[in-house]
């Protein structure tokens, strides 16, 4: 947990202090989304599929950030939509800027405890990123697994995100990969329609498998009542979900959801733990 | 005709049909091939049909000056459109496009009302059938026209 050892205060590590990266390369995903590689003083970082970080545009503010690389490239990666003030901030940086990244913090996808099963990761718009670690963790080791589904659903084919990997992907022998947008013109030969209706199209053993779902909150609603359609557990789905995460470790109480506390006791939950929340108001 | 029975059968829209309505359904049916880029329907035509989709896929779409053809559904194996035979004015309200070379069922919409008119029971299931993928249709529209990938504001 590299990160989160960093910033220490006396010798007692204060997980409220960002330590200082550096932003080493930056890629445009689309119009609005931006990928950032973040170097930071203690090289090498370690990290779970799923964790999160606090990421600090100096000046402006933090915001809690999915880590969206390769867990075992060692390098933190994230992925940025530009939405407020502050992820607008962090998408304007350039190579070389600084960077204030606390963490990593939360639960990741239980990848691990799903290995000899079928996976199914299913991905709405940005959702894809905070998925794409335990993808590459899959892959790392895709011998351990059964079949692999990926299916993303996007707004429009010029807002996909990692289109080159997905298009990498869709290309193995061993990975069922399809991908839909909502809405299209007429150069585009993919699927048009939300993301559930390829749940359908893709074959797996209900029994045998995990699925991992990240997107919008009504997206994931829908897409764990599809898979419960097609008799998978509840216990056996997991979503990333998302609230006012400030602290990071479940002291501010900001990201409260029910009896949880999102990024500590999450943003990975199986459906079945929080089902009945989803549908409260409330919380 | 027995093997286009089977053929229709194994269709997810008449998977467990009662083999007497099967045998009816399929005298409406036959085998219709597109090639790619081909115009299967086109909109305010007379909608007399409905599609199964066995291989290949279709683009639903509605042409706008200026802006061209706009896809709002793909369709594949597996799946069905066309409604719009069964209420008036029987007109097709989109373009159906192949966007590859497609092999279909094309049930007569005609043929299947008239049989519905004269045995309820066939009616009353079929129209269960198209009650159900209306209501999935609609489920989808819903989440599209929600646009829940924007950005939040």
């Amino acid at each position: 947990m590299a990160m989160s050892e960093t910033a220490s205060m006396g010798g007692v590590e204060d997980r409220t202090i960002p330590c200082v990266g550096r932003v080493s390369a930056r890629r445009i995903e689309s119009s609005d989304v931006v990928t950032l590689d973040v170097e930071t003083p203690e090289g090498p970082v370690r990290y779970a599929p799923g964790q999160f970080n606090m990421l600090t545009a100096f000046g402006v503010g933090e915001s809690a950030i999915s880590i969206s690389g390769d867990p075992a490239s060692g390098r933190l990666t994230h992925t940025v939509r530009a939405v407020g003030p502050v992820s607008r901030a962090l998408c304007n940086l350039r190579p070389g800027d600084a960077i204030g990244v606390r963490g990593p913090f939360g639960v990741g996808w239980p990848i691990g405890t799903a290995a000899t099963r079928d996976l199914l990761f299913v991905a709405g718009g940005l959702g894809l990123a905070p998925l794409r670690p335990a993808i590459y963790a899959a892959l790392a080791e895709r011998s351990r697994y059964g079949k692999i589904a990926i299916l993303y659903g996007a707004r429009s084919p010029d807002s996909i995100i990692f289109r080159r990997e997905l298009e990498g992907w869709r290309g193995r022998f061993d990975l069922h990969v399809e991908a839909t947008v909502d809405h299209a013109l007429d150069d585009w030969r993919g699927h048009v329609g939300v993301v559930t209706n390829l749940i359908s199209q893709v074959e797996f053993d209900a029994e045998q498998a995990t699925a991992f779902a990240c997107g919008p909150e009504i997206m994931m609603r829908f897409v764990a009542q599809a898979l419960v359609a097609r008799e998978m557990r509840e216990s056996d789905i997991h979503l990333s979900m998302e609230r006012n995460m400030k602290c990071g470790y479940g002291q501010c109480g900001h990201c409260q959801f029910g009896p949880f506390f999102v990024c500590r006791d999450g943003p990975v939950f199986a459906y079945e733990a929080i089902r009945p929340l989803l549908a409260l108001r409330e919380i | 005709m027995e093997t286009l029975e089977r053929i229709l059968g194994e269709q997810p829209f008449f998977a467990g049909l009662n083999p007497e309505f099967l045998r009816l359904a399929t005298g409406c049916a036959n085998n219709v091939r597109f090639a790619a880029g081909e115009f299967i329907c086109k909109e305010d035509d007379p909608a007399d049909r409905f599609y199964l989709v066995r291989h290949g896929h279709v683009a639903l779409q509605l042409f706008a000056p200026g802006r061209g053809a706009m896809t709002f559904q793909t369709v594949g194996p597996g799946e069905m459109f066309g409604m719009s035979w069964i209420a008036p004015p029987y007109k097709w309200t989109y373009d159906a496009r192949a966007l590859e070379l497609t092999r279909a069922l094309a049930v007569d919409g005609l043929c299947l009302r008239d049989k519905c008119d004269h045995d309820h029971d066939l009616g009353y299931e079929l129209m269960q059938r198209f009650l159900s993928r209306t209501i999935e249709s609609l489920h989808a529209t819903r989440l599209q026209l929600l646009d829940v990938y924007g950005a939040k504001v």
